[in-house]
């Protein structure tokens, strides 16, 4: 989670390990098989981990629904989604910092203090327009986003510990500003009340807009170089630095980005909730943190995707309605997002560990 | 290949130097380089080769001194900086980013684009393949380079420099960890790069691959350039007399033991696929040697044999007990000690100091003074040390600061000191220079006379030769042949190991 540790060397961890003179395999097999088919092995990994987790939402509601009939209720989905939108959305930025190797546990703080300050503006300024209230939302984000990022990147402090910090600082602010006040749903427009409640059928048109955001996203991570340099940064920081990637940029950029989404869900938060005090958004960087492993991010950074990420979203979203719809205390709902990162990351070791060893093979046969 | 002295340099280094603290890795060192020459760069563990090649590809700055290219001064922020100048590096540590396919390793940070700036896959893929052909490679350029073999993550550093049309492209100790056949094509690669007008900065501590491809010879010696000119002319014996500033005694062979009580008894050991139906022994006071070429299986045998990999069949016995398999921390209790062949990853912890990487194994002789630990350690440390040559700065530097060979050493001392029961030792010099190879040898056969049985697993048949009491030679996951002392020479070796004759075990 923290930048390079410059002492290990670049094959120490989780580098690639050598398998020098690992080369009794029969030598008659063509090695462009085994390559091929080791590769195919990967795709199957990493397709099967989305879809495997559309798998377990599937039976999750099956059994939710089994259980309970009221889960599938359009009012219930619209729920799920409502939560599942701001979740999606801050493990988009989050995961845009952890595949370098970084955390981002500020967005919840970030969120928090977004929404409250951004919704007030529409009892401040009058006729506000909702554009600009947005905009306001984001330049919040964007703000804490560039703090996180010029600490980490340039005076090289590990993300871990800024983002710890800046997690409470935010909030503080947060807390001094608000005081004991709120911001109420009566003073907020009903255009904007509206913004997440507009539907086709029980989809929010929002879910949609999100759905989208993540496509490009993970568009732009694949296809730009900026994207390939940060999974480059996570998979090895040694060799990035050697491969003359801008490090301290990239990552700078990233925390901007994380921060500007989370300044943006806040304002969606704002006008999903429309009662805002100083505790909006609060421990959400556990469930984001959890979204985004369970989707299939590292979190040592390298690999993982922005889809599987807002898929992890929507399934952790989705948990904590049934617990609620079953009755279960919301009390819960930390220890099952713990619960949840611990199970996905000794799966992705797991599947790590067999991957390594079935490329081997693969590279072995090749070796001779 | 004398005329160069009329051309312009394509890089040169002017009296470059280099400081890390109290450690002066670089003096007033030069360098040129020339148009279409493989030229080598040779030195003692820690001479200052990496630092230089380092200073070349923009990672450290020089404190002082000048880098030229084509005779205009440069300076070199950044690796990018270098690598737009047209230098290409092959680092001594494999530079690869496990999680991204061959092809995006091989062009991270310049990714050929098209319209809209987004990166051109198919290009990156079929500029892979047209550099990769030519070498008979067959690499899928987009499988992940998670699980590459050495030879393979050299291929594609190899596929960088291609890619980069570079005018200077620096090797640092490339062959270190390949079989015969991969040198060759890497051989084949350097002479290619010559003939486009390249120049090759070559470093190894292997003198015949210099003699074989080089044409000029810088040798350096604490930092300072000693010597540059010419190979011609030279031989071997003037490059190790400039490197080591000294004259080398002369190679005494020892006389073959016998062995006392069997320490180590593998039976019909078997691991499908890789290994089948090995026995042999090892005994107290002799040297057994694992010949074969690289890839024979012996490194699996020996991990197997310590417990780190597992095996179908058969049964591991050390001074008359079974061992457990699949567990190195029982056999260490029963007195094995494994020096792994790829020590960098298995071997140290980077961050610790020097003094407690060399006391990690031995911390139970080591805590019986507690509270004088730490006195203890560096006392031990600071022997060791000394009997191996190992250049540092402080014993309480961490490891990640010494040289390639100086961390080897560090490893070689970690379980020397130990004084196991039964040693076993996967290519004991490997990226070791030549004059400590000498030592290396030395405390080898010191430790057995001393009782210990020791099994050397080794590619350098030389090695083999001065070391063994016997060897056993492997191919394709047998044993092959197995030779007395006075039947064990070079071509017995290597006609077992290739196959050319059959010897029964
Ligand atoms: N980052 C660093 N910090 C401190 N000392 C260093 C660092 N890098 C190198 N050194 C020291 O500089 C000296 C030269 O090291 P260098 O790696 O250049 O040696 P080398 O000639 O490449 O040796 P080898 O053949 O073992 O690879 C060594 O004494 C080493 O300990
Ligand atoms: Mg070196």
């Amino acid at each position: 989670m923290s930048p390079a540790p410059s002492a290990t060397g670049p094959v120490q961890g989780r580098g690639p390990q050598p398998v020098e003179g690992h080369g009794a395999g029969n030598p008659g097999q063509p090695s462009s098989t085994l390559t091929w088919s080791s590769r195919r092995l990967l795709d199957a990994i990493l397709r099967v981990r989305e879809v495997g987790i559309v798998a377990v939402l599937v039976v999750f509601v099956a059994v939710a629904t089994s259980v309970q009939p009221r889960f599938i209720d359009p009012q219930n989905i619209k729920f799920v989604f409502s939560n599942a939108i701001i979740y999606a959305l801050l493990a988009l930025g989050e995961t845009v910092v952890v595949l370098s190797r970084n955390v981002d546990l500020s967005v919840g703080s970030v969120l928090g203090l977004s929404a409250y300050l951004s919704s007030d503006l529409f009892s401040q300024v009058h006729h506000i327009p909702i554009v600009a209230v947005f905009l306001a939302g984001l330049a919040i984000g964007l703000a804490c986003g560039a703090v996180n990022g010029a600490v980490v990147a340039v005076a090289r402090v590990p993300s871990l510990v800024v983002t710890l910090a800046t997690l409470y600082i935010y909030r503080a602010i947060d807390v001094l500003i608000v005081g004991g006040g709120m911001v109420v749903a009566s003073t907020l427009p009903g255009a904007f009340l509206s913004i997440p409640t507009s539907s086709l059928g029980p989809i929010p048109y929002l879910a949609i807009a999100v759905a989208g955001t993540v496509a490009v996203g993970a568009y732009v991570l694949a296809s730009f170089r900026p994207g390939r340099e940060l999974y480059a940064i996570g998979s090895n920081p040694d060799a990035a630095r050697l491969a003359g990637i801008p490090m301290g940029k990239r990552i700078f950029w990233s925390f901007v980005v994380s921060g500007g989404i989370a300044g943006l869900a806040g304002v969606l938060w704002a006008a999903t909730y429309g009662t805002i005090d100083s505790t909006a958004g609060l421990n959400y960087e556990l469930t984001v943190v959890a979204a985004v492993v369970v989707g299939g991010v590292n979190i040592f950074g390298g690999s993982g995707t922005v889809v599987g990420a807002a898929l992890g979203a929507l399934l952790l979203a989705t948990i904590n309605q049934a617990l609620y719809v079953l009755g279960i205390s919301s009390f819960w709902d930390p220890a099952i997002d713990g619960a949840l990162i611990v199970l996905a990351i000794s799966l992705d070791h797991w599947i790590t560990l067999r991957l390594t060893r079935a490329l081997r093979k693969g590279a072995v046969q090749h070796a001779t | 290949m004398t005329g160069f002295g009329t051309m312009q340099p394509v890089l040169s280094l002017e009296e470059v130097s280099k400081s890390f603290g109290a450690v002066r890795a670089l003096e007033d060192a030069s360098l040129e380089l020339y148009r279409g020459e493989a030229h080598a760069l040779v030195g003692e563990n820690g001479a200052g080769k990496s630092t230089l090649v380092k200073v070349l590809a923009g990672v450290y700055r020089p404190d002082e001194g000048r880098l030229l290219v084509e005779g205009r001064e440069e300076v070199f922020a950044t690796p990018a900086s270098a690598r737009d100048a047209g230098i290409a590096v092959i680092y001594q540590e494999p530079t690869l980013f496990p999680d991204l396919s061959v092809a995006e390793n091989v062009f991270m940070g310049r990714q050929p684009l098209r319209s809209g700036r987004r990166v051109d896959k198919a290009a990156m893929r079929r500029r892979v393949e047209d550099v990769l052909g030519p070498l008979g490679v067959k690499l899928d350029p987009d499988r992940v380079a998670r699980g590459l073999s050495i030879a393979d993550q050299q291929i594609v550093e190899i596929a960088k420099a291609l890619t980069l049309d570079a005018r200077v492209i620096v090797m640092d100790e490339p062959t270190a960890a390949l079989s015969a056949y991969e040198v060759e094509r890497l051989f084949g690669v350097v002479e290619t790069l010559r003939n486009r007008g390249a120049a090759v900065l070559f470093i190894s501590h292997r003198l015949e691959e210099v003699f074989g491809i080089c044409q000029r010879v810088t040798v350096m010696r604490d930092g300072r350039r000693v010597l540059s000119q010419p190979l011609a002319g030279l031989s071997s014996d003037d490059l190790v007399r400039a490197m080591v500033g000294r004259e080398l005694e002369g190679r005494s062979s020892h006389q073959g033991a016998e062995g006392g009580k069997t320490v180590l008894s593998v039976e019909r050991l078997t691991r499908e696929g890789v290994f089948t139906d090995i026995s042999f022994e090892v005994r107290s006071g002799e040297i057994v040697a694992l010949a074969g070429l690289v890839g024979a299986g012996r490194s699996e045998v020996v991990r197997a044999v310590f417990g780190i990999d597992r095996y179908d069949a058969g049964r591991v016995l050390v001074a008359g007990k079974a061992l457990r398999k699949g567990s190195p921390s029982i056999a260490m209790a029963a007195g094995v000690g494994l020096v792994p062949e790829d020590r960098r990853l298995q071997g140290l912890v980077m961050e610790l100091s020097i003094a407690s990487n060399v006391g990690l194994a031995s911390l139970g002789r080591l805590a019986r003074f507690r509270l004088l630990r730490r006195a203890v350690e560096q006392r031990f440390a600071g022997e060791w040390s000394a009997r191996l040559r190992l250049k540092y700065g402080r014993l309480s530097d961490p490891v990640s600061t010494l040289s390639g060979g100086n961390q080897q050493k560090v490893v070689l001392a970690k379980w020397l000191s130990r004084e196991p029961r039964l040693l076993i030792v996967d290519e004991p010099t490997r990226g070791i220079d030549i004059a400590t190879k000498a030592e290396v040898h030395r405390l080898l056969v010191e430790l057995a006379r001393s009782g210990v049985a020791v099994l050397v697993v080794s590619s350098e048949t030389p090695e083999v030769l001065r070391v063994a009491d016997r060897v056993l030679v492997m191919r394709e996951g047998r044993l092959v042949a197995e030779l007395g002392h006075e039947e064990a020479t070079e071509h017995a070796i290597v006609a077992a190991a290739t196959g050319q004759r059959e010897v029964a075990a």
